[in-house]
This record gives structure tokens, C-alpha cells and sequence, in this order.
């Protein structure tokens, strides 16, 4: 990686570092602190659907996963929230490697593995809400116990930063990825399986590496998600929608690229504010919305919004137009 | 223990049931086996469906079964221009773009339906919602038995129309291979939309038939369309018999799992059966091509 790579990364945390210096609403730090935690997740998506091109339908197991990890070592056992967090984050790469494995080597790909992926959420969010062990369907609550040795803390602002941290952290790890020896393979996998193995890589094992790192990160957003909001049950951490929600916000921003989930997660929510806005009371108003946009994108604009911005930037400088599938791959 | 009887009567209340998965199936695999993607509008199209009855029957008093015969083209016609002006112009070919594109669209006719109609559970009643009929010791729900003639005959319509009907050659001739039915002058852009269409027709005739003993709430589609994928894939992706057994089974699955291990954990057998069959036999039990 070069300075080139690290700058835009450094200085875009750091403005948004500066954000809770300027406003200290709660309403806008929680959509703030939600919006990142969802940027997290997404970017755990991005590493195997952007980068591998193996769309998940199912991240709601790596999501669940790490909020139930983290909780129930805490409340069951007393385990350090840090530690749980960490434990966490193995228990999510872990199920990502296992689900991999199996469908992975199955053969399983494209529409296949969308429908596998989504079965093993459904199969985690039914277990989740049967057995006591994972306080069934009441959910679990953590106590409220302000301590930073428990991941709470006085200040909203303080959580904001640390999952800030996270984000900015996995955009290096993202950035890496993409200029690495596993990065390019990852993405020979994507554009040609049969080619990429043809050339010696070993697919399952790259698939597999991507899928347990997507899991590791999915489930660290979880995780936070549980720490911050304190309470989960199996449709939240499991449910269907946090699947969807971590694929929408990279296909928005830019699938395959370092902050196309970041631009994602912070377009759909904005908007999606914004409607809530202007159609007051009307339920599911910010939802239409992000059906809509999805549609939106995948006709119009098929490399996101980043992709987008690249095509107008390009003809801005008399380049000639790159068509829509060059820009998906693009690297940024 | 169980006594047989409780059983028996379980497994032939799951096999009726049964028959409206493979419905849903059918619509779900009809429009895989021809363009090749997997509908995930197919459970917001069906709760459409569902609410269509409803409206039907709360508004002119119509009886859900009778409601089926307009609603059939009615959702004929949905089908046909949703794929013909929205998903077909927007995906641009590709399959990802596709799942992408009914995704968006499912979420949106979810959610237009939660805005109009907030989250409450509709029901209607006719009066033979709980009407039920002696089969020597059994005694089996009527509007169920009523739900499982109805769908094998829809099965065989079906059958009939991709093979004995021109429209059927075409349909299935672009299934086998797309760019020589276009070079011998099939338009292929309206065949998927004709396939689209069918495959939401499949639905008017489910929701008809679940009304009376079912409800109606903005979320209820996507229980069944998960039941639907488990059905599609178990069944051989693309195979009409496949369907049709494949929901059944599913059906008796389900009913027996409910019985043995309790409402909360009934539906984790479908779930399995589903990963198994994706994993060690994704071609399904029923379907013979790769």
C-alpha cells in the first residue's frame, strides 16, 4: 500500500472523527452509531460479494452470530465485553468458514448460493428463537452497567469513535485486500472461475479465506450492535432484513469497491430519513425508498454511486466512457 | 406416543397444504426453468394476490374461490408488464442484476402494501371455512381438500399449455436455448414476459385458495416464499411434477416436524431438507437434467 492508498482513508476519519465535536444530538449520534454499525456489516459483505462476487442472501448468520456471541458470554458467563467481542468476531469467521466450506465445495455458486445462504440465516433465526439457551423468543437483554470494561459508556460520542475505529480499520484491512496477492485472486475467482483455477489458484481456498474474513467483520458489526443497543432477539439479529440491508448498502455505494459500502449505508439512511420526513407516519415509507433506489441502481447505475461519479468524472476530463461493467470492477 | 390416527391425519392435512406450496412453487419454477432466475418477488406478488381476495371479498362480497376467476388475468397481466418494462430493461441480461431487481421490487410492494394497509392481520369467513369431511375414521378441512383437486389440476393445465399450445412450444423453446428461438423468429422478450405472467397467475389461484383458511398481513409472502425456494429446489429447478411432489412432500414435512418437535421448531425441517438437497444434490430428488 502506498500513501496514496492510506490519505483518503486517513483524512475521511478524521473529519468524521470531528463530527461529535459539532453535533451532540442524541437522535443524530444513535442514527450516526446505527448507520456506521451497518457500514461495518456491509463491508464484511463487500469482501466476499464485492471482491469474490458471491452474493450472500444469508449475512444475517455472521451478524447474529457475533451479537449472540458477545451477549451470551457476557450475561451467561461474565466474560469481558472486549474479550467476548473478540471471541465474537472468531465465532462469526468461524461459521463463515464452515458455511463456506460446505457450499463451496458443493460446487455451489450464483443463485445457489444466495438460496444456501439464506437458508442457514433462517435455520440460525429459527434455533435462536426456540432454545433457552438464547433467552428464545423474549431476546436478550444486557444490563445497563456503564463501565468501558463492558463497552458502555457515558458518552455516545466515545461509542461513535470506536466503531468508527472498526470501520476505518476494515477499510485498510479492504484497501489491502485489493492490493494484494490474495485480493487478485479473489478477484480472478469472480470474473472467471475456470480461468482463475486454469492459472493455478486454488478457488476453494481463496472462497474460503474470503468468506471467513466477510463472517469475522459481519459478526464484529453485530457484535457492536448488541453492546450499543443492548438488546437482541432472533428476528433482529437473525431476521431477513439484516441480511438484505448489509447487499444493499454496497450494490448502492459500489460493489467491490473500498468505500462503496460506507457511501452506501450512509445514501440509504440519509434518504431514507429524509422520507421519513417529509411522509411522516406512513410505515415502511424509508423501506420503499430503499427498494426503489436498489432498482434504481441496478438499472442505471450498476457500479453505484461510486461508479457513477467515476463515469461523470471521466467525462469531465473528455475520457472516453467506460461501459457499465468495466466500471463495476474499477478499483476504488 | 402418537397414536396413528393423530399422525395419519397430520401427514393428510400436511399434504393438502402441501398442494398450495406447490402452486406457489410452480409460478416459482415455471419463470426459473425458462429465464433462468430466481424470483424474489414472488412472495410480495403473492401477498398482493392474498389482499386482492381480501379486497374482493370485503369490498363486493365476493367468495375467495370465485374471486380466482378475475384475479387470474389480473395478475397475468402484472406479471407480464413488471417483467416486460421493469426487470427485463432494468437488469440488462445479467442474472445477479435480476435477483437485485425483484429484491428492490419485492421491498418496495411490501412496503406499499405496510403503508396502505398498516401491519394488521386480515381474515375473512365463508361458510365452509371450518367445514370438514369424514374419510372413514380422518376427518379432513374441506376448503383444504378443495386446495389439493384444485392444484393438481392447475399442474395439469399447465402441463397442457407448454405442450400442446403454440404459445407452450415457444416458451419452452426458449428455455432449451434462447438464441435459436430468436433466430427462427420466436420474440424472446415477450415469451419471458408471457412465462412472468404465468407464473403470477399460478399465484391468484394460491391466494384464492388460502383465503379462506389463512389471513393476510403486508409480511406474509415471505413465509412462503422460502417454503416456495425449498419446494423449486427439492423438486428439480425448472420441473413442473417436480413442484407438485415437491411441495407435497414438503407439506408432510412440515406437518410432522410441527407435531413431533412443536410449532416453533416445525419449520426447521424444510430448512434442512433444503441445505441438504442444495448441498449434496442441487439438480433436486425429481429433476433429471444438470
Amino acid at each position: 500500500m502506498t500513501a496514496r492508498d492510506l490519505i483518503p482513508i486517513g483524512v475521511l476519519t478524521v473529519l468524521a472523527a470531528l463530527l461529535p465535536l459539532v453535533v451532540t444530538s442524541s437522535p443524530v449520534l444513535n442514527f450516526l452509531v446505527f448507520m456506521l454499525i451497518v457500514a461495518l456489516g456491509a463491508q464484511g459483505w463487500n469482501i466476499l460479494g464485492g471482491f469474490g462476487g458471491q452474493f450472500s442472501f444469508g449475512h444475517a448468520a455472521f451478524f447474529g452470530t457475533g451479537a449472540y456471541v458477545t451477549a451470551i458470554l457476557q450475561l451467561r458467563y461474565g466474560v469481558n465485553a472486549w474479550a467476548g467481542l473478540v471471541l465474537a468476531v472468531a465465532a462469526g469467521a468461524a461459521v463463515g468458514w464452515v458455511i463456506g466450506f460446505l457450499s463451496f465445495r458443493s460446487g455451489l455458486r450464483g443463485s445457489y448460493f444466495a438460496l444456501v445462504t439464506l437458508a442457514f440465516a433462517e435455520v440460525f433465526r429459527i434455533l435462536a428463537n426456540a432454545a433457552s439457551f438464547t433467552g428464545g423468543a423474549a431476546g436478550l437483554l444486557i444490563k445497563l452497567d456503564v463501565r468501558a470494561a463492558n463497552l458502555q459508556f457515558d458518552d455516545r460520542a466515545v461509542f461513535y469513535w470506536l466503531v468508527l475505529a472498526f470501520v476505518a480499520a476494515v477499510l485498510l484491512l479492504t484497501r489491502w485486500i485489493q492490493r494484494s496477492r490474495f485480493g487478485a485472486q479473489l478477484v480472478a475467482v469472480r470474473e472467471n472461475e475456470d480461468a482463475a483455477k486454469a492459472l493455478g489458484v486454488n478457488s476453494l481456498t481463496v472462497k474460503l479465506r474470503a468468506i471467513a474474513l466477510s463472517g469475522g467483520v459481519t459478526a464484529l458489526s453485530g457484535c457492536l450492535y448488541a453492546q450499543y443497543f443492548l438488546y437482541i432477539d432472533a428476528n433482529i439479529a437473525y431476521g431477513s432484513w439484516i441480511s438484505v440491508e448489509l447487499l444493499l448498502a454496497p450494490i448502492i455505494g459500489g460493489v467491490g469497491t473500498v468505500f462503496g459500502p460506507v457511501v452506501g449505508a450512509l445514501t440509504l439512511h440519509g434518504l431514507g430519513e429524509v422520507a421519513k420526513q417529509f411522509a411522516g407516519r406512513i410505515p415502511g415509507i424509508d423501506l420503499i425508498v430503499f427498494g426503489g433506489v436498489l432498482v434504481l441502481a441496478v438499472a442505471f447505475a450498476r457500479g453505484g454511486i461510486l461508479g457513477l461519479l467515476e463515469r461523470l468524472s471521466d467525462r469531465g476530463r473528455g475520457m472516453v466512457t467506460r461501459g457499465p461493467k468495466e466500471v463495476s470492477h474499477a478499483g476504488r | 406416543m402418537y397414536s396413528p390416527q393423530i399422525i395419519l391425519e397430520a401427514a393428510l392435512n400436511g399434504l393438502m397444504t402441501g398442494a398450495v406450496y406447490a402452486l406457489i412453487a410452480l409460478g416459482l419454477t415455471l419463470i426459473y426453468g425458462v429465464l433462468h432466475i430466481i424470483n424474489f418477488a414472488h412472495g410480495a406478488l403473492l401477498t398482493c394476490a392474498m389482499f386482492a381476495v381480501w379486497i374482493a371479498w370485503a369490498a363486493l362480497g365476493m367468495d375467495p374461490y370465485l374471486a380466482i376467476l378475475p384475479l387470474v388475468p389480473l395478475m397475468f397481466v402484472l406479471g407480464y408488464g413488471l417483467q416486460r418494462f421493469v426487470i427485463g430493461p432494468a437488469s440488462h441480461g445479467d442474472d445477479g442484476n435480476i435477483l437485485l431487481v425483484t429484491l428492490g421490487l419485492s421491498i418496495v410492494l411490501e412496503n406499499v402494501l405496510l403503508a396502505v394497509f398498516q401491519s394488521d392481520t386480515r381474515t375473512l369467513d365463508t361458510d365452509y371455512s371450518f367445514q370438514v369431511v369424514a374419510l372413514g375414521p380422518l376427518l379432513l378441512s374441506y376448503p383444504r381438500l378443495i386446495g389439493l383437486g384444485v392444484a393438481v389440476v392447475v399442474t395439469g393445465l399447465l402441463w397442457l399449455v407448454l405442450n400442446r399450445t403454440d404459445t407452450g412450444k415457444a416458451i419452452r423453446a426458449v428455455a432449451k436455448e434462447k438464441l435459436g428461438a430468436n433466430l427462427v423468429g420466436i420474440d424472446v422478450p415477450h415469451v419471458y414476459a408471457v412465462t412472468f405472467g404465468l407464473g403470477c397467475a399460478c399465484l391468484a389461484v394460491a391466494a384464492g385458495l388460502l383465503m379462506p383458511t389463512f389471513y393476510v398481513n403486508p409480511r406474509i409472502g415471505g413465509a412462503f416464499v422460502l417454503v416456495a425456494f425449498t419446494v423449486v429446489v427439492l423438486g428439480g429447478m425448472g420441473s413442473l411434477p417436480g413442484a407438485l411432489l415437491g411441495g407435497l412432500f414438503i407439506g408432510v414435512v412440515e406437518s410432522l416436524c410441527g407435531l413431533f418437535l412443536g410449532d416453533s421448531l416445525g419449520q426447521i425441517g424444510i430448512f434442512l431438507i433444503f441445505i441438504a438437497v442444495l448441498l449434496v444434490r442441487p439438480t433436486g430428488l425429481f429433476g433429471a437434467k444438470a
